[in-house]
């Protein structure tokens, strides 16, 4: 028992951060009804960033927020100066809907590259900035440690600002409004193309924030070639679509369910089979599930 | 007021509308009719810059509004509610409201919008905080017109409001566009397959046949050519 509430515990902090992961591909996914693979590279330089950051001032609670706005910026530079181009081009034709997917999957392999180029073998060092060491419970150390308490406390104040941003404001509701009818809302005023490199942007600074709370949760560190960030997209791309794909309140059930799921499979199976459990998940969630666990058939949510 | 000129829209390779001269004058209300495949809603989303023109001009007073973006006509005054109940199912009636007036910024006009059309129809009143999908075909109709009244509008596009209406909810529409056409001095291009409804509240009449004009005149004497009748109004 003692054991399993423990795998429960690692499998909701690293599923918060597949949320994140989740919520970056959701929003664009949204807003552009693009298949953003370049969200990973977008966390991994962030990461990077954060890291350069916590490097020079030491305090991490100014390296996630810089990490983050590197997120943003980096991210709408990508869908200003790429995708918006090549999307005014693109159409109905197979091959043009395949475009943009290619076209992120590049942009992906670009960010890699030029972080190989920057920092070459250097690793980024994102160390954890509370103790990781578990409280301490009738004399038993349990899985939640000061950091996970953090990563958790981050994810859910980044969750309940994006639930207010999107549900309480005017800039939410031109978001919302923009995703769901694109040419209704142009009608209406709204700046569609303004909206969506923001939406780009929101995108960017979660992944960002998934990047660096994974690396300080895992290994503690990164390289351009980290295969922890390969596993985080993957796994925010099941968890998006475990959630319905058009849904943020998805992505986060999306995520968390995946998280514990894995943490189980990683107790009780054995390491070597998470990554395919992911993909046994995703495939059993769209036979049954088709539109995602809180999908509705027809209907997009907010 | 609304002057288009020699105005010439093609879809890929098919040409839309042929040279298309139309005038109307502040405040008119002016039908658009005719078959289906005759031009009316690429003329629409031409005005409303949704469409590319490929030639000639057409100007609201003395802004040139080809080549404009739609969220910029929007600010001179032009609203365009296209066709088929143009609401946004998953929001709720009053954030699809707010919409409209969103460009505005200004929190305090807008609700003064909201309360004028509310008062307009009633029925959207009592389902403000309800999704949009909850609506019946004529209050999405009503909801869709009133997100184009929160604009404050000058110069209104209609693409067929009474399409999938029952007749008396078709009646009531008509009677609210020929109400606010007259109250706020509106100038109002209505594009309908009801040709009879539309004619029966227009001051003008545009008749479309493949992307020319076939006839034009007071909607009066439109609903009275014999060639007009048997062509559109079937009798």
């Amino acid at each position: 028992m003692f054991e399993f509430i423990n795998t429960l515990l690692i499998g909701i902090t690293s599923g918060s951060i597949y949320s994140l992961m989740a919520i970056a591909i959701v929003l664009v996914w949204r807003s552009t009804r693009v298949v953003n693979f370049a969200a990973g590279g977008v966390a991994l330089a962030s990461t990077f960033v954060g890291a350069t950051i916590l490097e020079s001032t030491g305090s991490f609670w100014i390296a996630l927020p810089i990490g983050m706005l590197a997120g943003a910026a980096l991210s709408s530079f990508i869908e200003y100066f790429f995708l918006r181009p090549l999307l005014k081009r693109s159409g109905e034709k197979t091959q043009e809907i395949f475009l943009p997917i290619i076209a992120t999957l590049g942009i992906l392999g670009v960010i890699k590259a030029v972080l190989h180029f920057i920092y070459g073998d250097k690793i980024g060092v994102i160390s954890p900035p509370l103790s990781d060491k578990g409280f301490i419970v009738s004399g038993e150390s349990i899985a939640l440690s000061p950091l996970r308490l953090m990563i958790l406390g981050v994810v859910l104040a980044l969750m309940i600002t994006l639930t207010l941003i999107f549900q309480r404001t005017n800039l939410g509701l031109s978001l919302r409004a923009a995703s769901f009818a694109p040419e209704i809302s142009r009608l209406s005023g709204i700046r569609v193309d303004a909206i969506r490199t923001l939406g780009w942007a929101i995108s960017g600074a979660a992944g960002a924030t998934a990047g660096i709370l994974q690396t300080t949760n895992g290994a503690g560190s990164v390289t351009p070639e980290a295969f922890e960030f390969s596993l985080l997209l993957v796994f925010g791309f099941v968890a998006a679509v475990i959630g319905g794909i058009e849904s943020l309140v998805g992505a986060v059930i999306g995520g968390v369910t995946l998280g514990i799921i894995l943490a189980i499979i990683l107790m009780y199976v054995g390491g070597s089979l998470v990554f395919f459990a992911a993909f046994i998940i995703l495939i059993l969630v769209l036979l049954l599930r088709p539109n995602g666990i809180i999908g509705v058939k027809g209907g997009r949510r907010a | 007021m609304l002057r288009i000129k020699n105005l010439v829209v093609d879809h890929g390779a098919i040409r839309a509308l042929h040279g298309v001269s139309i005038s109307i004058e502040k405040g008119q209300l002016a039908a658009v009719i005719g078959a289906n495949g005759a031009g009316k809603t690429t003329l629409l989303r031409t005005l409303s810059g949704l469409n590319k023109a490929t030639d000639g001009s057409a100007a609201w007073g003395e802004i040139n509004i080809l080549h404009s973006k739609p969220e910029s006509l929007v600010r001179y005054g032009i609203s365009h509610v296209s066709e088929g109940k143009s609401v946004i199912p998953e929001l709720t009636v009053s954030e699809n409201l707010e919409l409209g007036a969103l460009w505005r910024r200004n929190r305090k006009e807008s609700e003064k919008s909201k309360k004028d059309v509310v008062d307009l129809f009633p029925r959207l009143g009592e389902r403000l905080s309800q999704r949009a999908d909850s609506l019946s075909g004529g209050e999405r109709q009503m909801l869709a017109i009133g997100r184009s009244m929160m604009a404050k509008p000058q110069l209104l596009l209609l693409d067929e409001p009474s399409l999938g209406l029952a007749p008396l909810v078709v009646e009531q529409i008509f009677q609210s566009i020929r109400d606010l056409t007259t109250a706020l001095g509106l100038t109002v291009v209505l594009v309908e397959q009801n040709a009879m409804g539309a004619l029966k509240i227009a001051d003008i009449g545009i008749v479309l046949n493949l992307g020319s004009i076939a006839a034009t005149g007071s909607a009066a004497a439109l609903r009275d050519d014999p060639a007009v009748r048997a062509a559109y109004l079937g009798f």
